[in-house]
């Protein structure tokens, strides 16, 4: 008889942890920020001051670059409407706080994920979306073609707040040049003062210094050293403390890489429902049930596909037509050659 | 007993107000960073803070500590206001005595840019003397040695350093200097107060100054050279200069800004102050035979400065917080560095917030505390 007992406990009690998951996995899924996103009809998202490429507006105020098209990823998929973005500009400074506080929901602002960031501060970085490293540039004129010609008392104009700084010291420290940061709290006064002539070089991540060239008086007085000096991931952050919502912006990035691999692009992203390859059709909804997971409806990746396109035209459309870096490098797919590399959605 | 319960009650009730207030606001913080998983503690600042600062009063680089980097930015803050302080001073007494000039020219000149600066934006200006001063000054190269020594360049303003050998010796004769001025200014107001005869006080002070520093030259072995800035190339078209003082083109374009906006109210506090001198106090002096200058500064002067000092005061803070601008245009001030890089760094908000605050209160304070003795100093003691 007791022998009976304790397994009727032991089953209850299994019953009871399944069921305390269950409720606890449902109680998951009520995101607060989704919730709110759709509450509002607008994703918030933090962009930068204009960083052509990445995040710049025009004489319109259209935002665009690559860093925007993930937050209109974002709203693709949640609110079925990519033009549904808020864009707030952000210094390097007040990025971070902007997030925490919960001005904006996605941080998509060329920045780069490093340990303490991501432990630290209470942000959570989703993934990558441009890998990057810390480069210089330097006046033709100069003669300067490495940096191993970089002599004392060299100064260097970049911005505050960033990684940068950091690898700048570390940088010039492990060559053993004294140095002179000049360091801005807005990009454009970096780039004002170093075309003044105030700095001998200007350092910041490589895409930067590329789509910032394009600012200068005389873009072809210029040139980047071909040596980079640091690791820069680049990618979206949100908030910690909301994984449902974490997995949604990690999973329309994911989403757009995704489906460059596959061959999906905006043209064809219909067409593309009919097709052989079941990962093809999972992600263009037409099989499996991918949006539940995270209480959207099964389109979400085929709107994003549709709307704001798959990787490869973002970057085309945004980096490379725009002839800031026409070679995509390490932000191939690892199918060709390059780095990028993300899990299936399945 | 009802009277003084009424006017005890309100101050209860608004001192619970304040007191819940803050305690909302801090207890929300509380929660919402737990939420977000932030910790909140000071232990950061005796942390490697690993960036570098351009310009430093105190010995410092990326190996120190948080706490280092502060005293970096504040060291920062009070130069530029110190200078600041003492150019907007002195312009702001001669803009204001100047408008009061019998010549027309002089005080329509002095009334133009008082008009001018007071009424553009601090902002703007402190932009216009970093980026358009800037673009017009020469390439290290290009500069011409002013004096044969000094170079004003793009990269900032090359100095003569002053190497001393017997420092010490010569820091006594200056000791030495003002204590006999002090002296001598006592022993001739006795004179004057006893014998009525006027000493030369000023000459001789003039003499003092020259005599006692040169005998430390000639007797004391006292030895001055100086180190003159060298042109050194670091690439083609990339120069600096090497040896002697290099003051940033960040600082000098901050405090001329500071200075120049500052001063045209302080020559307005200035001005009021002389004004409101009543004529008759002039008129007095004059009948008893005292000279113009003697008229300024014996009966004017000691009656328009205390008209004077308190909005001055004014003035004085308000440059100081003024100076945290200097984030704009990369001269590495209080905001810049801690509030800025360090907070970037740290994600430490709300504690570098607070002790940036705490900090520019305190400036403040003193300033306050100093001038407020020093009025109390020149107010009339009354009898």
């Amino acid at each position: 008889m007791f022998k009976y007992l304790k397994q009727l406990t032991s089953l209850v009690a299994m019953v009871a942890v399944l069921f305390t998951f269950t409720t606890e996995t449902m109680a998951a899924k009520k995101s607060k920020t989704l919730k709110n996103t759709q509450k509002k009809g607008f994703v918030r998202c933090g962009v930068s001051q204009g960083l052509p490429g990445f995040s710049n507006a025009d004489a319109a105020g259209n935002w665009t670059g690559i860093d925007v098209d993930v937050c209109r990823a974002v709203a693709a998929a949640v609110l079925g409407d990519a033009n549904k973005v808020k864009f707030t500009p952000l210094s390097a400074k007040e990025r971070f706080t902007a997030l925490t506080s919960g001005e904006i929901d996605i941080l998509s602002r060329n920045t780069t994920w490093t340990l303490s960031r991501d432990a630290d501060i209470g942000l959570t970085f989703v993934g990558v979306n441009f890998y990057d490293g810390q480069g210089f540039m330097v006046r033709k004129s100069s003669g300067i073609t490495s940096t191993s010609q970089f002599k004392d008392g060299i100064s260097a104009c970049t911005n505050i707040g960033t990684t940068t700084e950091l690898n700048m010291r570390d940088f010039f420290n492990s060559k053993g040049i004294s140095y002179e940061p000049v360091a801005f709290e807005k990009a454009d006064e970096v780039v004002a003062a170093y075309d003044a002539g105030r700095c001998d070089t200007y350092t910041t991540d490589k895409s930067g210094l590329a789509a910032q060239r394009t600012k200068m008086s005389n873009p072809d007085e210029h040139i980047v050293l071909p040596e980079t000096v640091s690791k820069e991931p680049l990618g979206p952050v949100v908030r910690q403390g909301d994984s449902v919502w974490e997995d949604i912006v990690r999973w329309s990035l994911n989403a757009m890489i995704e489906a460059e691999e596959y061959g999906i692009t905006s043209a064809n992203a219909d067409s593309m429902k009919t097709s052989d390859n079941p990962a093809v059709k999972r992600l263009v909804g037409a099989e499996g049930e991918l949006g539940a997971a995270f209480g959207l409806d099964n389109e979400w990746s085929l709107r994003i596909i549709k709307q704001v396109g798959n990787y490869g035209e973002s970057y085309k459309r945004n980096i490379a037509d725009t002839g800031i870096l026409p070679d995509r490098g390490p932000n191939e797919l690892w199918t060709k050659g390059g780095i990028l590399y993300v899990p299936p959605a399945r | 007993m009802d009277l003084k319960l009424q006017k005890i009650i309100p101050q209860l009730i608004t001192v619970l107000v304040v007191v819940l207030v803050f305690g909302f606001f801090s207890y929300n913080a509380q929660i919402n960073m737990e939420n977000r998983g932030i910790d909140f503690g000071y232990g950061f600042l005796s942390q490697e803070s690993s960036f570098d600062v351009q310009f430093s009063l105190i010995e410092y680089d990326g190996s120190h500590s948080y706490f280092r980097a502060y005293l970096v930015g504040l060291l920062n803050t009070i130069l530029v206001s110190v200078i600041g302080i003492i150019i907007a001073t002195i312009l702001g007494v001669i803009v204001g005595i100047a408008r009061l000039s019998p010549n027309y020219l002089i005080n329509q000149f002095a009334a133009f840019y008082v008009e001018f600066f007071r009424n553009i934006p601090l902002l703007l200006q402190i932009f216009f003397w970093y980026f358009a001063a800037l673009r017009a000054l020469p390439l290290p190269q290009d500069a011409d040695a002013m004096l044969g020594v000094f170079f004003l360049t793009i990269k900032g303003l090359y100095v003569p350093a002053f190497i001393w050998e017997n420092f010490s010796v010569f820091l006594y004769s200056i000791i030495a200097t003002i204590i006999a001025i002090v002296v001598i200014r006592i022993h001739a107001r006795k004179v004057q107060e006893t014998q009525g005869k006027q000493l030369p006080v000023f000459w001789i002070s003039v003499g003092l100054i020259f005599i006692l520093p040169l005998l430390s030259f000639l007797i004391g072995g006292v030895r001055l050279s100086f180190e003159v800035p060298v042109l050194k190339q670091l690439a083609t078209t990339s120069f600096i200069y090497e040896g002697g003082v290099s003051l940033p083109p960040e600082l000098i374009a901050l405090a001329l800004s500071l200075s120049l906006y500052t001063a045209t109210f302080i020559a307005e506090c200035v001005r009021a102050g002389i004004q409101g001198v009543g004529k008759g106090q002039k008129e007095a002096a004059a009948s008893i035979g005292l000279t113009t200058n003697q008229i300024l500064k014996l009966v004017v002067m000691p009656q328009a400065l205390r008209i004077i000092i308190p909005p001055t005061t004014n003035q004085y803070l308000n440059l100081t917080k003024n100076s945290s601008l200097a984030a704009a245009i990369a001269y590495p001030d209080l905001v810049l560095v801690f509030a800025g890089t360090a907070l970037m760094q740290t994600g430490k908000a709300i504690e570098i917030v607070s002790i940036t605050m705490f900090t520019y209160l305190s400036l403040s304070i003193s300033i306050s505390i100093f001038m407020n003795w020093y009025n109390k100093k020149i107010a009339i003691q009354e009898k």
